[in-house]
């Protein structure tokens, strides 16, 4: 091995040993810094999840909506309007949609109700997902009773969704067009929106373009811009979040700065023999950053690590009361877990080189201790 | 846009490494004004041993400053659904006029971060800090460097609006966001291939011609700069596309992504780090005839121009395993 | 052979109590010979062997090291002596692991790993091969009759047995010069005399030995080529 390579091990493997020497001390340090990389670990991470559900949500989403706007609110939409919007150049295929929410007054929640062209879906006859499913208590073959425009309607459920698509359909109703105008007393010329496709993504702001030129009252929302705004809005949550913990982190960074520079008695005047029997500055230093190096990466994996188990595993259990509120969707039971390079990155810099630029100084400080203070004591 | 975490942690950084930086300048100057080395004095005792924090700081600032290099690029990318026009990191770049300043200010503080260890190396090397003045005057240029760069750098963030949906209005209408990179696409491969073999001819020769004759560092210097720039641009404007395997995918970040097996780590570090090495040698050549230097600089020098020509023939190989195995042909 | 001409040391210069321990302090040390530094503890003894044996730089003044091994410094031939006072710290500490073992009053052990660590201790910065520091760790440790406390904590060792740990770890990079400051402060006469017996065989077998002390049995041992008698940091006698 090359002397300056066996260097760096001899001092590495000093630095450990000193480490373990000085269990207590360490720990309390590794335990503090542990802490802080787990909260803001969890949050990121939690953030990230949310942000890969909205995408997947997404994915089955139309590449258009367009809806019509009445005083500024949204209006149901004539049916008509859809050919003329298909004669549109660019345009591939319009598809008036129906659907609405549902009140349900015995669970207290929203239900979002759905119209298919399904020809499987027999009238009076409903889809529910599973969300709905496990809050009515109901399973196939049941009926349910929904409050209608004119009094109850009774529907048997025919299906409960599979699971897997529990994020998108976890509160839903899929029934027969005609149900839902019944339900809702929407009139036979009537949408509640419509979904265009478009034969090349690219050209859809123009069209989009076109449609508002036609139709003065029409609203085109892109699937991009949702996206768009949902990273914007999952970011901005997650970055407000990351601030309000920077009091946080700050009161770490006074407590690694004030561990650094209290060095005990006992480890200056090891520093002092070091340098006096002819370890050099510099090699302390080296000593110093190793043991910087090894408590920043324990800490930086264990916080890592348990904030993984934390999110993915008990669904960020510990800030439920913080974010419930937040949810623009229904988050599952159990987040997937999603966790990228990007992530641990931005977690190492918010981590770790706060701790790292504060323990400069006093390292630099105990390594140039004069190598005859050993011999003054 | 200051919430997203990505973004605070790239102001924290900066920060840090500006405050780094001003704490070496400010040692720096106090070396660079008291400094004797004849004298015994107490003073001059703690002067050598601020050197060594100088040296810590600046080692650190420049970890951190490579690092953010890159998280900035990813940041970028990350960022760029939710600006109307921007495919990927170009497009985030050019969202305002602070994007592509700042990466070359980055880039630019990187290398002289880089040069100033190299001179730190050498001066350690002497026994008498043959080059404690230019060291701490290059510190001193260093430093306005970086501040440029955080101011820079936070123009630009504090300039991204995500083009957000708002209730009163729907869709909104971008025009396409390349800025710099649509630029450096135009240049033709018909110019920049033969550009790119030239310059790599006359870096190599200066390299041969360095090592032999120990002559020619100057040259060697800028033709390493002029490397890193003829690369870059011709990683832009042709070799990219191979890579992508798409004839008109000109971006220079999306090779950092994992659809191309992070090829763009190796591509960039090789030329970052040839660059730098390339650049110290040049750098340490006005120091040659100091005494307590003439032994170990030349051999220092040798080193870093050995190590420099193998990152740029790495970097070399790399794009072109790619030009000869991507089915796409030009 | 060290030299020394016109050294001073002075402490918190500049400030209202200026302290010189060390006052223009000429003096030959002469290779292969023991040198006894004597008097009164604040005599400026300790100061003196840190500026010798390159832990500390002086004030003023010049100290010279002749029969350097070639290659201590890059430009330094063999035969060259070598003016230490301006050189910066890292040079300063090459030299001292090549050329000076020191033997501390208070043995300053590093508490809580093994004697066998303790003695490997002063070369892990130089990066050489383990497994060789090591054997010669344990042959150094062997002619100490250490032996069997090879893996022991040194937090147990005996005054007697931690100092010959000291002297081990002194000459762990087979220093050309022995440095001991007050070896005997702690010990009692018999393990006094053992001390310096085991100076007299360092001699023998060529080293340079400079010991400070104000203990009869060392400056008055028949081993003692040079006595120098130091008081308020000027020497008073002797050189």
């Amino acid at each position: 091995m090359r002397p300056s390579v066996q260097r760096y091990r001899n001092i590495l493997d000093f630095a450990l040993s000193s480490l373990l020497r000085r269990k207590g001390r360490n720990l309390a340090l590794i335990c503090v810094y542990t802490l802080v990389v787990f909260v803001i670990a969890s949050l990121i991470f939690f953030v990230q999840a949310l942000k890969r559900e909205a995408r997947e949500l997404l994915v089955q989403a139309p590449d258009m909506v367009v809806q019509r706007m009445v005083a500024g609110r949204h209006d149901p939409m004539p049916v008509a309007q859809a050919e003329t919007i298909r004669a549109i150049r660019g345009v591939e295929a319009v598809q008036p949609r129906l659907w609405g929410y549902y009140y349900d007054p015995v669970y207290g929640g929203n239900l979002t109700v759905m119209a298919t062209d399904d020809t499987a879906l027999a009238v009076e006859s409903v889809w529910v997902g599973q969300g709905v499913a496990r809050s009515m208590r109901v399973k196939e073959g049941d009926m349910i009773s929904l409050r209608g425009y004119a009094g109850p309607m009774l529907f048997s459920i025919q299906k409960v969704l599979p699971e897997e698509s529990e994020l998108v359909s976890s509160d839903l109703i899929l029934m027969s067009p005609q149900d839902v105008r019944s339900l809702f007393n929407l009139s036979e010329g009537l949408a509640t929106d419509l979904a265009v496709q478009a034969g090349n993504p690219r050209e859809l702001p123009t069209i989009a373009a076109k449609i508002v030129e036609q139709f003065p009252d029409a609203r085109p929302i892109l699937k991009s811009e949702i996206l768009r705004t949902y990273e914007a809005i999952f970011d901005w949550r997650g970055g407000l979040m990351v601030v309000v913990l920077s009091s946080a982190i700050l009161s770490f960074i006074i407590f690694a700065w004030d561990k650094a520079t209290g060095l005990s008695a006992e480890e200056r005047k090891e520093v002092g023999i070091l340098k006096s029997i002819g370890w050099e500055s510099a090699d302390v230093l080296l000593l110093k950053f190793w043991e910087g190096s090894v408590v920043s990466l324990t800490a930086f994996l264990g916080g890592v690590l348990l904030a993984y188990v934390h999110v993915f595993f008990f669904s960020a259990s510990l800030f439920e009361h913080a974010l419930k509120g937040w949810s623009v969707l229904f988050p599952r039971y159990r987040l997937l877990p999603a966790l990228d390079g990007y992530q641990l990155a931005v977690l190492f810099f918010l981590t770790v080189l706060p701790y790292t630029a504060a323990t400069l100084v006093p390292i630099w400080r105990a390594a140039t201790v004069d190598p005859d203070a050993a011999m003054r004591s | 846009m200051i919430q997203h975490p990505g973004v605070l942690a790239l102001l924290l950084a900066s920060g840090l490494v500006s405050l780094l930086l001003l704490a070496a300048g400010w040692q720096g100057l106090r070396i660079l004004r008291g400094w004797n080395l004849q004298s015994g004095s107490e003073v001059q005792l703690d002067l050598e041993r601020r050197t060594y924090l100088v040296s810590t700081l600046v080692a650190n600032a420049l970890v951190i400053q490579i690092l953010s290099l890159f998280l900035f690029i990813f940041t970028a990318e990350g960022l760029h659904t939710q600006f109307v026009g921007a495919m990927c990191a170009a497009g985030s770049l050019a969202v305002n006029a602070f994007g592509y300043p700042t990466l070359l200010a980055k880039i630019a503080t990187c290398l002289v971060a880089g040069v100033w260890l190299i001179l730190h190396r050498a001066d350690t090397q002497g026994h008498d800090y043959p080059l404690i003045r230019p060291k701490y005057v290059l510190l001193l240029i260093l430093v306005p460097m970086v501040l440029a760069e955080t101011w820079l750098q936070a123009s630009y963030l504090a300039g991204l609006k995500a083009d957000v949906m708002t209730s009163c209005c729907g869709s909104l209408f971008g025009q396409g966001r390349e800025g710099l990179v649509a630029e450096l696409a135009g240049l033709p491969p018909r110019i920049m291939q033969p550009a790119f073999w030239i310059t790599l001819g006359a870096f190599v020769a200066a390299g041969v011609l360095l090592l032999r004759t120990r002559r020619g560092a100057g040259v060697f210097s800028v033709l390493s700069l002029a490397f890193l720039l003829v690369s870059v641009t011709s990683l832009v404007s042709f070799f990219c596309l191979y890579i992508y395997e798409l004839p008109t995918h000109h971006c220079p970040f999306c090779l950092l992504q994992r659809e191309y097996g992070f090829v763009g780590y190796p591509i960039y570090g090789t030329l970052l780090g040839g660059a730098i090495l390339g650049l110290g040698v040049g750098a340490l050549a006005p120091f040659r005839a100091r005494k307590s230097l003439s032994e170990a600089l030349p051999r220092m020098q040798a080193r870093l121009a050995w190590s420099a020509l193998v990152l740029a023939l790495i970097f070399t190989l790399i794009v072109g395993i790619w030009m000869v195995l991507s089915p796409l042909k030009l | 052979m060290i030299e020394l001409s016109r050294v001073v040391k002075t402490y918190q210069a500049g400030l209202a109590t200026p302290f010189t321990a060390v006052d223009d302090v000429s003096l030959r040390i002469p290779a292969g010979k023991v040198t006894v530094l004597k008097g009164p503890s604040g005599s400026g003894k300790t100061t003196l062997l840190t500026l010798i044996g390159c832990m500390a730089r002086p004030t003023s003044g010049r100290i010279h090291l002749h029969g350097l091994p070639a290659g201590t410094l890059p430009q330094l031939t063999e035969g060259d002596a070598l003016e230490i006072t301006s050189l910066p710290e890292r040079f300063l500490t090459a030299i001292r692991r090549r050329t000076f073992g020191f033997i501390f009053q208070q043995f300053n052990l590093v508490r809580g790993i093994s004697v066998l660590e303790n003695v490997m201790l002063p070369t892990y910065p130089t990066g050489e091969d383990h497994a060789w520091v090591e054997a010669r760790a344990i042959e150094r440790l062997g002619e100490l009759g250490l032996l069997r406390h090879l893996h022991a904590s040194v937090d147990r060792l005996s005054g007697g047995e931690a100092q010959r740990v000291a002297i081990a770890r002194a000459l762990i990079n087979e220093p050309a010069v022995i440095i001991a400051d007050e070896p005997t402060a702690h010990l009692d006469s018999r393990l006094s005399e053992d001390f310096m017996e085991l100076m007299g065989q360092f001699k023998a077998a060529g080293k340079t030995l400079l010991i400070t002390s104000h203990d009869p049995i060392v400056h008055g041992s028949p081993l003692a080529d040079v006595v120098v008698e130091m008081r308020d940091g000027r020497i008073v006698a002797g050189s």
